[in-house]
């Protein structure tokens, strides 16, 4: 169904099904409980689960499979952002629109910095990326300030024109025909509740689509060509084929993923800083993918999830709910083991988030998903020699370091 | 590909099915529906406090996180109470607020837009804070106080001196206890013209910031009034670190005042460096050299150190103002942490009681009901002397502290002194005044 094979096909409903039901996955814990500090399932951190997903499924066939490593991808989410605020201040607050304009100038700068960049591979490839990145940080941030508002960002204001709206009372808010984003229902079973939004379903249909996308690419014959760079460029260029049609086919397509992304967060919330373009941004990204599993398709969807459940679950804890814990503990031991965990809570969520990156790239090279086919092995020993998609992914990718 | 064939009956069917399924849920909320975001059910209602734990600004965020506690603290009727005693309104008793008691979460806003939106969404949908308070950058202040308008809370502004924050980007769901840059000038302006004369050319260095412009705009604006001229405006990026290549230039520009329009760690770079150069010994135009820093405090002198005698500047407030509020609250903090609180943690503390106090006079949380009682409101004895909340822009009127950097310090809590206080009079101005013009409160937004 849908020019998919049948493995193919059931990951892709598993992750339909997930994302279906991950306002209820995403909140095991009973509100007002003590363990209802790791929910996850509120609506701005489940978009950005998603919108993240985009992000890196979309840098996943750049860096999966050419293997070339982009570390200026940001730069493309923040043109996605402003892209999108410029639409919601001159046209219209729906988000389609601005979602289109986004995928197109993502798109567009992307061809002029792949067409520079990819004229060279490797090392110098990244550091190229990671400099036109910065140059256009530093341009939102401080040279094209009437464009970008700098430091501030870009924000909706009571005065825009809004050619296709009519007046509104209030600060307008982002709606598809109606449909506004922010709209949330809330369903309440015994002592768990359970937040259904628009914005996420909407975000969440387009990972799906994105997501089915980028199936397809890997299966396809252009998706061939982009590993056959990835294993040895030189020896395809012998055989008379100019591989670089096809990379800048593939810049440009990651490219515009990071648009989409880009103009789906500021569709969620309509502001865009230059924050959004930083080099740092660029690294997430690539941890998200290598995290996840690169080369394999759903690793990065699995990283961006990884990566944003500690910015915003861990780094919330404080002290405080430290001695909640621990308060049945006599003081002293308290104390100290309080004082143990906390550099790796709060603001110190960065360092157990290296630690656990440490741990993924030692030991399972093929990331989370590795460690999922690993005990999936384990489970069914009978298929041990079965060829499964996402371990043969992994695999290639770890021959060809 | 698999063929598929749908019958009439099956489409009616499963349609029916799927209709049935989606409408499911909204027998749930029909009696759970509230009248505005948040709305506290419990025993408790939750505030969220947003404040710089990491990066340039950290410094103050630590500081305005030890306010809220405080401020918690008293209206949960914990400590001696604080400013409750000496607040001309008397509405709270220390029982939390409209009998709730008082938690709260807090949140790191890392001095980006972006991350500080991210972690206000994640008070207002997950941890249900009513309201939001803190921020040590305007540029962090605006993006939250639009969020906050868009979800429908009460945002009570922090450090935040730009003009723009009332101005401008001003909101209906927004209010601001602290000063601003107009407010600076207006106050430094006299002093200036007394200490320097009114002769003089100046030179601005200005972080390229919204608070940068509106600050850099208002001084040259009071300054010229009184006959100065601008010998040229630079606008540096936000920590920047060396400022050096900024410097040498002034040297030759034929300016004989320096003004710094930066804050925190680039105020403390970019004045040690200046100093450094030599500027102060310098003469331009037959007259000594000065150096102006429009917005002072005292985690910035005691950074700044030996480079901060003598500079100008101004700031909200002061520990060593000789009011009752100052002393109770000075008084209070001290006893808690062992030394005095900065200006952040002064405006931090008031706007936490300022909105507890509305609350409870308006006897309802409802947003809506917390703007009316706080637009047009006149209050005392929170260490401003009488102030006004107006109700065209959420911005508070009060006196201004004009400061120097002390000579002499006793200790490293006595860097700056006191030149004057300046009567809200000299520093009130209209809400439609051009620096503050483009901007509309909109109506308020209870969400839900």
């Amino acid at each position: 169904m849908l020019g998919l094979e049948r493995r193919d096909l059931t990951i892709l409903i598993a992750v339909a099904v997930i994302t279906l039901f991950a306002p209820i996955i995403l909140n095991p814990f009973p509100t007002g409980s003590a363990l209802a500090q790791f929910n996850a399932g509120y609506p701005d951190l489940m978009q950005r689960f998603v919108i993240f997903g985009i992000f890196a499924i979309g840098f996943n066939i750049l860096f999966g499979l050419t293997g070339y490593l982009s570390f200026g991808h940001a730069a493309f989410l923040g043109i996605g952002s402003y892209s999108a605020v410029w639409m919601f201040k001159l046209l219209s607050m729906n988000v389609i629109p601005a979602i289109l304009l986004s995928i197109v100038m993502a798109g567009l700068f992307a061809l002029v910095i792949g067409f520079v960049s990819l004229r060279r591979s490797g090392i110098y490839f990244s550091i190229l990326t990671l400099a036109f990145a910065q140059m256009s940080y530093n341009l939102a941030y401080s040279v094209l300030t009437p464009v970008t508002n700098g430091e501030t960002g870009l924000q909706i204001t009571l005065s825009d024109p809004r050619i296709l709206d009519g007046e509104s009372s209030g600060l307008p808010v982002t709606s598809l025909f109606g449909a506004e984003m922010r709209d949330t229902t809330t369903l309440f079973v015994g002592p768990w509740s359970w937040d259904f939004s628009v914005g996420y379903y909407f975000c969440a249909a387009l990972m799906l689509v994105a997501f089915y996308i980028s199936v397809r690419i890997f299966r396809s014959p252009f998706g061939m060509m982009l590993r056959a760079v990835k294993s040895n460029q030189q020896r395809m260029n012998y055989t008379g084929l100019n591989s670089r049609p096809y990379t800048l086919a593939a810049f440009v397509i990651s490219g515009m993923y990071a648009g989409l992304a880009g103009g789906l967060l500021a569709a969620m919330d309509p502001l865009a800083g230059a924050d959004r373009m930083q080099w740092t941004a660029s690294g997430e990204v690539v941890l998200m993918t290598i995290l996840g599993g690169a080369g394999t398709l759903i690793g990065p969807v699995l990283g961006a999830g990884f990566i944003k459940y500690f910015e915003n679950i861990f780094s919330k804890i404080n002290d405080g709910i430290l001695h909640q814990w621990f308060a049945f503990m006599p003081d002293g031991l308290e104390n100290f083991v309080v004082a143990v965990i906390h550099p790796f809570i709060g603001k110190g969520w960065h360092l157990t988030l290296g630690i656990m990156f440490m741990l993924v790239v030692i030991f399972l090279p093929g990331g989370l998903v590795e460690g999922a086919s690993r005990v999936g092995r384990v489970f069914r020993r009978r298929d041990r020699k079965a060829d499964h998609v996402e371990s043969d992914a992994a695999r290639q990718r770890a021959a060809a370091e | 590909m698999t063929r598929q064939t749908f019958s009439r009956r099956g489409v009616l069917k499963s349609g029916a099915a799927t209709g049935a399924g989606l409408a499911l849920p909204t027998i749930f909320t029909a009696s759970s529906a509230a009248a505005f975001t948040n709305a506290p059910t419990g025993s408790s209602v939750t505030l969220g406090f947003n404040v710089p734990q990491t990066g340039a600004y950290a410094d103050e965020g630590a500081d305005e996180l030890r306010a809220f506690e405080l401020a918690v603290e008293h209206l949960n009727g914990g400590g001696d109470g604080g400013m409750l005693q000496t607040f001309s309104s008397q509405a709270l008793d220390g029982t939390g607020i409209l009998g709730k008691k008082v938690e709260f979460v807090t949140g790191d806003t890392q001095t980006k837009s972006d991350a500080a939106r991210a972690s206000a969404q994640s008070m207002i949908q997950k941890d249900g804070a009513i309201m939001i308070s803190g921020g040590s950058s305007s540029g962090v202040a605006v993006a939250v106080q639009g969020l906050c308008q868009e979800a429908g809370v009460i945002f009570m502004a922090g450090l935040t001196h730009s003009n723009d924050t009332t101005g401008k980007d001003r909101k209906a769901n927004g209010f601001r206890h602290f000063f601003n840059a107009y407010m600076s000038a207006a106050a430094l302006a006299p002093v200036l013209q007394n200490l320097y004369g009114t002769d003089r050319r100046a030179y601005h260095l200005t972080a390229d910031y919204t608070w940068g412009w509106t600050q850099e705009e208002s001084i040259a604006a009071a300054t010229e009034a009184m006959g100065w001229q601008t010998a040229e405006k630079v606008r540096t990026p936000l920590g920047a670190g060396d400022f050096s290549s900024y410097i040498a230039p002034v040297l030759n520009s034929g300016a004989d005042v320096l003004v710094l329009n930066h804050y925190g760690g680039d105020m403390v770079n970019s004045l040690t460096q200046a100093v450094q150069f030599g500027l102060r010994e310098r003469q331009a135009n037959g007259k000594d050299f000065q150096i102006v820093v429009p917005l002072y405090s005292e985690l910035m002198a005691r950074g700044a150190g030996q480079a901060i005698k003598g500079i100008p500047g101004s700031q909200n407030w002061d520990w060593k103002l000789e009011d009752a509020g100052t002393k109770a609250f000075v008084k209070s903090f001290g006893e808690k942490y062992g030394f005095p609180p900065s200006q952040a943690a002064h405006t931090c503390y008031v706007q936490t009681l300022l909105y507890a106090d509305a609350v409870t006079r308006a006897g309802d949380f409802n947003p809506c009901a917390v703007v009316e009682a706080l637009e047009g409101y006149e209050f005392d004895g929170l260490g401003n002397g009488p102030t006004l909340y107006r109700a065209e822009d959420h911005q508070c009127f009060k006196d201004v502290v004009v400061v120097k950097g002390a000579e002499n310090p006793q200790d490293e809590f006595h860097l700056v002194e006191i030149v004057e206080v300046t009567p809200t009079e000299q520093v009130t101005y209209a809400h439609d005044h051009p620096m503050f013009a483009g901007g509309s409160l909109g109506e308020c937004n209870p969400g839900a």
